[in-house]
């Protein structure tokens, strides 16, 4: 994806009407920018501190050294072109990566290009993903904006003759500040040479009281051209010559062909068919007749061995005996248990959710003397580019991955099936191949957000307080499942991971937006809710009376004060929902207004309030989107997004069943970011996704009594509930 | 034999030669190069191929190519009027009523002939005429404040 600013130049691979017709090879750019400052950076202090969420982690890191790793370049016009592996899936560093740059070298947003997610032109990544893009790229990001403008400021300060410590740089001019007629563009100082500089992460950067554009709230860059529909996805590529693949799905997660009859398809004129070991494609220049003839191959499967469904599972995964982890612990929990006066213990389950991007996975592939080209909705371009040069059998670097904007990932585009598909069909027929996933092969592809259970053992002293804590998470991951309470004792097992191990579910599973949190987050928060309403105290006073971290207290705190919250004990039939958390190293709380329909079952979600500690915010109008937009998708995993299946086959194969949340449905949202001085920058993205189901189940005990123990809140399972209780 | 159907495209006359019952969103997408309306259902479930014909928001993957004939197709490549933006265009620049855009399209388009009915509209029927659009990334909040502001925007410069 490249994003030129207003200013910058034009013309390149957005612009042409075939893809490729203008895409520049790493020897024209090198030749584009034969003059000017490049500036490298070497990785390899960020390199361990990155979670991989990919569905095979990248094995073959490249050498810093001698490859293309440009993360900026000042042409001899002052133009700034940025590189970075990182992708924009409507998470926004389209615009708050240039914002950070523009801030550290003193340029005006304007001037600032950005290519994305290229792995011919930008530096090794290794995926998108975790809320890392600002927290720990972002470091990188700023120290080689720093050093280039370290450069700039050397070269002015020799050719106006005075120190740097004279020079002020605003707008790509350099300044005296003894003499303002005394001036030199970016541009000028650059012209005519050929500088390179390798920086390590260390370099000075601005600190927040000099911030002139990072704080700022920036409207999207990209808006332009999303609202015109110039903005193009992997599936708008276009080349030559070029066919659209359909690909034979087996009918259940785990069945296998048996046998495929395509003689039917092969008889519709220009069709052409692919059978190869566990692919089987009919592909048409035009998508929809390959669709059709599809429609026309007879093929027999074995069935699915798994003989689980969507209520046996939680059973299943109860039981299933993997080793656990000891994630935290501190005192007995013995001890504690014997202290305890009252007893509280629970299960909590959440079903299998998809990701459900608006944009399915879509590669177009273009595989031709020993080279490949991959246009991708990923992820991760270099883990693409390393499973594509794998199947096909060539080099890493004969294969180029580029990413087009990317129509939503939220984890699942960090699976690369469909490039791999693209690249083998257009081996197997010598054209150019796009794969466009249909919605019902999303579904049955996607690498859902795990089943899982949590067991929690708790009991409260004599004094209202925990006085102990076993928790066990099975299957979902261990993140965000930090206690943030004070216990004395207290235990945090993690049986398996968020996507495995191999074997334990009936489909792929793998990261969903913050891999975890949500379901540790409801389990939790839902636990200390029922906690102080058995201990007859208000949620937000028995929160605070045991919190033990300063970040989240203030948050707590922030959001109560914001919302007017006056103290009462739950149920206090009001429907006022509290939950806090942290994730990715941010700090949230949500309090929740809703409304239960006791005959239809029907939860109405009336008002969020979401406050988030965040650290550093580089975007702040980009931060607040992330936020609604994760409170919003919460709405579905709470209340209505599940997958049923039996014996491997789905039942939500389409958005008729699978049940996204609607403009109906969204509740007034109120969003407040609280300052955090000069604290670094942390996650964004996926924390405001994490207490949507724990604040709702809290404020539906409150409105009604009845405790949820199960995602989503369903109006089936509502009714449940009420029927137990009563 | 493929068959020829002329309507209008974006303004301008178009003749397509091609099957007449294949769906209308896959001939604007690859016979005549407009990737604007996007596939995110096939079902008319999501709105995302939403484009106007005769001025209404039709699902284009759900309807045959042969029902255009004749007619005023505009995609959303189509709608901005001599290099200026529609005003739903602008409202949703103005409110970052988007993130990864994937639905875009099909809001604005379906936006437009929510506004040609109901000019002077409240945020209860903009969230009821949007209602069948689907956003997975959850710009809803957004995108109904840019049909608002996009409402008082044309009432403004068109007088009833
Ligand atoms: S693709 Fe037409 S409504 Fe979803
Ligand atoms: S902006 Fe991504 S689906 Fe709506």
């Amino acid at each position: 994806m490249t994003l030129r600013s207003k200013q910058g130049p034009q013309g390149g691979p957005a612009s042409g009407k075939w893809a490729d017709a203008d895409l520049p090879t790493r020897r024209e750019f090198l030749r584009r920018f034969g003059t000017g400052l490049l500036v490298w950076v070497v990785l390899r202090d960020t390199a361990g501190a990155e979670e991989s969420e990919a569905a095979h982690p990248v094995k073959v890191r490249p050498k810093p050294e001698g490859d293309f790793n440009a993360f900026l370049s000042i042409g001899e016009d002052g133009h700034v072109t940025c590189f970075t592996g990182k992708i924009e899936m409507g998470q926004g560093p389209v615009t708050s990566l240039p914002q950070m740059l523009a801030e550290e070298l003193d340029v005006s947003m304007d001037d600032v290009s950005i290519v994305m997610g290229d792995t011919e032109l930008c530096p090794f990544d290794q995926g998108t993903w975790g809320s890392m893009t600002t927290s720990v790229f972002g470091k990188v990001w700023r120290a080689a904006a720093a050093e280039a403008r370290a450069v700039l400021m050397d070269l002015a300060a020799a050719s106006l003759q005075v120190p740097v410590s004279q020079l002020t740089a605003r707008d790509g001019v350099v300044t005296d500040s003894k003499d303002a007629t005394r001036k030199v563009t970016y541009g000028q100082l650059t012209q005519g040479r050929r500088i390179e500089r390798r920086v390590s992460v260390n370099s000075d950067l601005k600190a927040p009281g000099q911030f002139r554009v990072i704080g700022k709230p920036l409207l999207r860059r990209d808006s332009r051209d999303k609202v015109t529909g110039k903005a193009k996805y992997a599936g708008d590529m276009r080349l030559p010559g070029m066919l659209y693949a359909s690909i034979l799905r087996p009918p259940a997660s785990g069945a296998t062909l048996r046998s495929a009859d395509t003689s039917a398809a092969r008889k519709i004129d220009g069709v052409v068919v692919v059978e190869q070991p566990g692919l089987v494609a009919v592909l048409h220049e035009l998508p929809d007749v390959a669709a059709d003839a599809l429609g026309k191959v007879k093929a027999e499967f074995e069935p699915s061995p798994s003989r689980l469904d969507d209520k046996t599972i939680y059973a299943h995964l109860q039981k299933a005996e993997v080793e656990p982890r000891i994630s935290t612990q501190g005192g007995d929990i013995s001890t504690g248990a014997a202290r305890a006066v009252r007893r509280h213990d629970a299960t909590y389950l959440g079903g299998y959710v998809a990701h459900a991007a608006m944009e399915t996975h879509a590669a177009l592939a273009h595989v031709e003397g020993g080279k490949a080209t991959v246009w991708a909705s990923t992820q991760n371009p270099f883990g693409a580019r390393e499973e594509i040069a794998n199947e096909l059998g060539l080099p890493i670097p004969s294969v180029r991955v580029i990413t087009p904007f990317v129509g939503g990932g939220f984890g699942g585009k960090s699976f690369n099936l469909q490039a791999v598909e693209a690249a083998r069909l257009s081996k197997a027929t010598g054209r150019p191949v796009q794969v466009m996933w249909t919605r019902e092969e999303e579904f049955f592809n996607d690498t859902f957000r795990p089943a899982s259970v949590i067991n929690i053992k708790s009991g409260l002293d004599a004094d209202g307080r925990i006085a102990f804590w076993d928790y066990e998470v099975r299957f979902a991951g261990d993140r965000a499942s930090e206690r943030l309470y004070d216990i004395p004792d207290h235990r945090t097992l993690a049986v398996g991971g968020f996507s495995g191990p191999p074997g334990i579910h009936p489909f792929q599973v793998g990261a969903w937006r913050a891999p975890g949190s949500s379901n540790n987050a409801f389990a939790r928060e839902s636990h200390v809710d029922q906690l102080a309403s058995i201990a007859g105290i208000d949620p937000i006073e028995f929160r605070l009376r045991q919190l033990k971290d300063a970040r989240m207290e203030r948050v707590l705190k922030a959001a109560a004060e914001k919302w007017g919250w006056t103290p009462g004990k739950s149920p206090s039939r009001r429907g006022l929902g509290i939950a806090c958390g942290a994730d990715a190293g941010s700090y949230v709380a949500a309090i929740a207004e809703v409304g239960v329909e006791p005959k239809s079952g029907i939860i109405t979600v009336k008002r969020v309030l979401w406050v988030q500690e965040m650290g550093l915010v580089i975007n702040p109008a980009g931060a607040k989107i992330q936020m609604e937009g994760g409170i919003t998708m919460g709405l579905g995993y709470a209340l209505s997004e599940e997958m049923h299946f039996k014996d491997g086959v789905l039942r939500e194969t389409n958005f008729d069943t699978y049940g996204l949340p609607r403009f109906s449905q969204v509740p007034r949202i109120e969003t407040v970011i609280l300052d955090a001085g000069d604290s670094p920058s942390y996650g964004g993205g996926e924390p405001a996704i994490i207490l949507t189901g724990a604040v709702i189940a809290n404020a539906v005990h409150d409105a009604t009594g009845v405790r949820l123990l199960e995602l989503p809140m369903s109006p089936d399972r509502v009714l449940a509930a009420i029927a137990a209780k009563a | 034999m493929p068959d020829t159907i002329d309507f209008n495209l974006n303004g301008q006359p178009v003749r397509v030669s091609a099957e007449a019952g294949r769906d209308l969103l896959w001939v604007l997408r690859t016979d005549l190069g407009l990737t604007g309306p996007k596939y995110g259902c096939g079902i008319s479930q999501c709105g995302a191929c939403t484009v106007l014909v005769d001025g209404r928001a039709i699902r284009s993957c759900s309807v045959p190519l042969k029902s255009v004939k004749g007619k005023s197709v505009v995609t959303i490549e189509g709608l901005a009027a001599e290099g200026r933006l529609h005003p739903v265009q602008e409202a949703f620049i103005a409110h970052d009523a988007l993130q990864c855009g994937f639905c875009t399209s099909g809001m604005i388009m379906t936006a437009c002939d929510f506004l040609r009915k109901h000019p002077k509209p409240t945020r209860d029927q903009v969230i009821a005429g949007m209602d069948d659009n689907l956003c997975r990334c959850g710009a809803h909040v957004r995108i109904v404040d840019a049909i608002m502001e996009a409402a008082s925007a044309m009432a403004g410069r068109t007088p009833s």
